[in-house]
């Protein structure tokens, strides 16, 4: 039965059922239970933002808590994985990735090619990321582009409460690395979602909103800001398709370039950096592809190529708002 | 209690060391050809430690290793003819030819891989060591690194981690004096590396890593401590590597004579043999039939690796991923 929980809920309660399904499941990071080892409650915060709240308790022994210590435990995390466990680790902010990157890009994307296809590393890394909240730059970058470079990880990023809790249950179940980035303004966002178990399989975009004249692919919190765009867009007559690609490793290239065909427009959002982006990564795809069908020059909105900003007029500025989807959007139409 | 050598032990522990030494220095004479593709690190000189270290595992117990790491894979049980193929690039290879000299892993016998970032496994055994307990196995991990890893952040991470989480893990730091070209004089800050245990709460101690009883004992000493639920330990041994960091290394870094000597005086397979035959448990003869049979192992996996086919096109974009 559906009923409406949020974001941070789903997540939750994916991480329960899987836990509660498979022994094998152990969550790992700073704090994911809190408290340990203090003279207060043992499982005090249950993740910095409350997101593992409560599971210390159903599942015993397998919410640990670890050292600020990324390279260690998200190491570890992955060594447990190689001998069968299905660790889920914690790195808080996606941003920390920047002291623990050998352990996830060189070991763990690499073990099965390098050993010949003789392992298989079952781990998942869970972090926030995105910007909203003046957190400034060390705490509010989107850096799945970096992840989906690299061969050997897969990597998610769920726009919606439904999505978060099917996909992360795919992503504990599959056989492969896999990063899953959670955008921290979207644990508030409310949604349907089943109380039993599901799982949504990689690689699969789902299209959000269905139109004929431009195409819009959105990564994350991008689909909110691109839903905003389109309802306003509607009003002046412009019909705009919204794809969610959901993983950005595998990426549903067939759903993106079918759309494009089809529209002849194409406009990315991705609250990234620009340079080496999804949104530079799917432009390329489609001039590509299906340059022939299209009737106007890709556009692309991103955030800058500069730091995430901390005052929020400048933070404002700097991510991608539906007024400046809009603008792009309504440039593609008057394309001549 | 560290278990009694047997004569089968004995046997077995010079087998292990001289088929390292015979893999090694056959390395290094084919690598002059030119035939053998990409970096070579040689464990030869150093073979005391992974057999002393490894005849004291079994192979539900796992190992990380280092760019050197040859010896830790034949110690821990990895096929040597597989070893050569790989080496070799050739589709044979333990790894298919993906992974070469630097990433030789085989999980069916423990073996976490050879590691081409200095000081990547501390964080890895960590892992399976918390798997062990958690399933309430008795199995123990044992990390090889070396003197230069010693100075590196994910090892100095992973003893705290295995110290709180009171782990089943060996760290084994392998000091042969050199990190590339630089000692372990000038880097290491410490007279000994494992003077480093009590910051992290654990044993440490440092042994002759020429001396495979030495190893042996203390390893031993220290896997057991680890079986028990006693935690993590950290044993040192100070050796030598007989060749260059990497083959090509004229080793100008070194005194003249420096390898020359410990060969005469301190060389582990020396040592053992001259200890075995004069307490009368093994034979000179014995130790040649070794030698003879091991000769001909290492002689049969080169012919094998020079004639073995290479991965074609058709295995470049296969083994990334379980399913895509």
């Amino acid at each position: 039965m559906a009923r409406k929980i949020t974001y941070q809920q789903a997540i939750n309660e994916a991480l329960d059922q899987e836990m509660s399904r498979d022994q094998n499941v152990i969550v790992m990071g700073e704090d994911v239970a809190g408290g340990e080892g203090s003279p207060g409650e043992q499982d005090a915060w249950g993740g910095v933002l409350g997101v593992t709240r409560g599971l210390y308790h159903k599942h015993p022994g397998r919410v640990i808590d670890t050292p600020i210590s990324e390279s260690g435990y998200v190491g570890a995390a992955i060594g447990a994985a190689c001998v069968g466990m299905r660790p889920v680790a914690e790195l808080m902010f996606v941003d920390f990735l920047g002291v623990c990157f050998d352990q996830i890009f060189n070991q763990a994307a690499k073990f099965r090619y390098m050993f010949g296809g003789k392992s298989e590393t079952p781990v998942v890394i869970r972090a926030m990321y995105g910007a909203g909240f003046r957190a400034a730059a060390q705490h509010s970058q989107c850096l799945y582009n970096i992840f989906t470079h690299i061969p050997g990880l897969k990597v998610v990023v769920p726009s919606n409460p439904y999505d978060a809790k099917g996909l992360l249950i795919q992503s504990i179940r599959d056989n492969d690395p896999v990063i899953f980035l959670e955008h921290k303004a979207l644990y508030t966002m409310e949604g349907d979602v089943p109380e039993e178990s599901y799982a949504i399989p990689f690689g699969e975009a789902a299209v959000v909103r269905e139109g004929h004249d431009v195409t819009i692919v959105a990564i994350g919190r991008m689909v909110q800001k691109a839903q905003e765009a389109a309802a306003e867009l509607q009003k002046q007559g412009i019909h705009c398709e919204i794809i969610d690609p959901r993983t950005t490793s595998p990426l549903d290239t067939d759903t993106i370039l079918e759309s494009v065909e089809k529209t002849g427009r194409l406009v990315v959002v991705d609250e990234s950096h620009p340079r080496c982006s999804m949104a530079s990564d799917i432009a390329g795809l489609a001039a590509e592809r299906v340059f022939g069908s299209l009737k106007a020059p890709i556009r692309q909105v991103t955030g800058f190529h500069s730091p995430v900003p901390f005052s929020d007029t400048l933070e404002e500025l700097y991510i991608p708002s539906a007024a400046k989807i809009i603008a792009a959007v309504q440039s593609t139409k008057e394309y001549k | 209690m560290t278990k009694t050598l047997t004569r089968e032990d004995l046997l077995k522990a010079y087998r292990t060391m001289r088929t390292i030494r015979e893999f090694e220095e056959r390395l290094h004479t084919d690598f002059a050809t030119g035939e053998i593709p990409g970096f070579v690190h040689l464990y030869a000189g150093e073979e005391a430690s992974a057999t002393g270290v490894c005849m004291n595992l079994t192979a539900d117990d796992h190992i990380a290793s280092t760019h050197r790491g040859h010896g830790h894979c034949i110690a821990k049980g990895v096929d040597p003819v597989g070893m050569m193929a790989e080496i070799w690039g050739k589709k044979t290879g333990t790894c298919k030819g993906k992974g070469g000299s630097m990433h030789i892993a085989d999980l069916s016998v423990g073996m976490l891989g050879a590691n081409g970032i200095v000081g990547g496994g501390g964080p890895l055994v960590c892992g399976t060591a918390l798997a062990a307990k958690l399933r309430n196995q008795p199995f123990v991990s044992v990390c090889f690194f070396g003197d230069g890893a010693s100075n590196q952040g994910t090892i100095f991470e992973a003893m705290n981690l295995a110290s709180v989480w009171n782990l089943p893990v060996i760290f084994l730091a392998e000091n042969n004096g050199y990190a590339e070209a630089t000692s372990s004089k000038f880097s290491v800050a410490c007279d000994n590396i494992a003077d480093r245990a009590s910051a992290f709460g654990m044993p440490g101690i440092t042994v002759d890593g020429f001396d495979f009883f030495a190893v042996y004992e203390a390893a031993g000493a220290a896997i057991d401590r680890a079986r028990k639920g006693g935690g993590p330990s950290l044993v040192e041994v100070k050796l030598s590597r007989y060749y260059g960091h990497f083959e090509g290394d004229q080793q100008t870094y070194r005194a003249p004579g420096e390898v020359q000597a410990i060969r005469d005086t301190k060389d582990c397979l020396l040592q053992f043999a001259r200890r075995v035959t004069s307490s009368g448990e093994i034979t000179q003869a014995e130790l040649d039939a070794i030698d003879a049979d091991v000769k001909a192992l290492i002689d049969g996996s080169v012919v094998k690796a020079k004639s073995d086919p290479k991965p074609t096109e058709a295995d470049l974009l296969t083994d990334v991923y379980v399913s895509y």
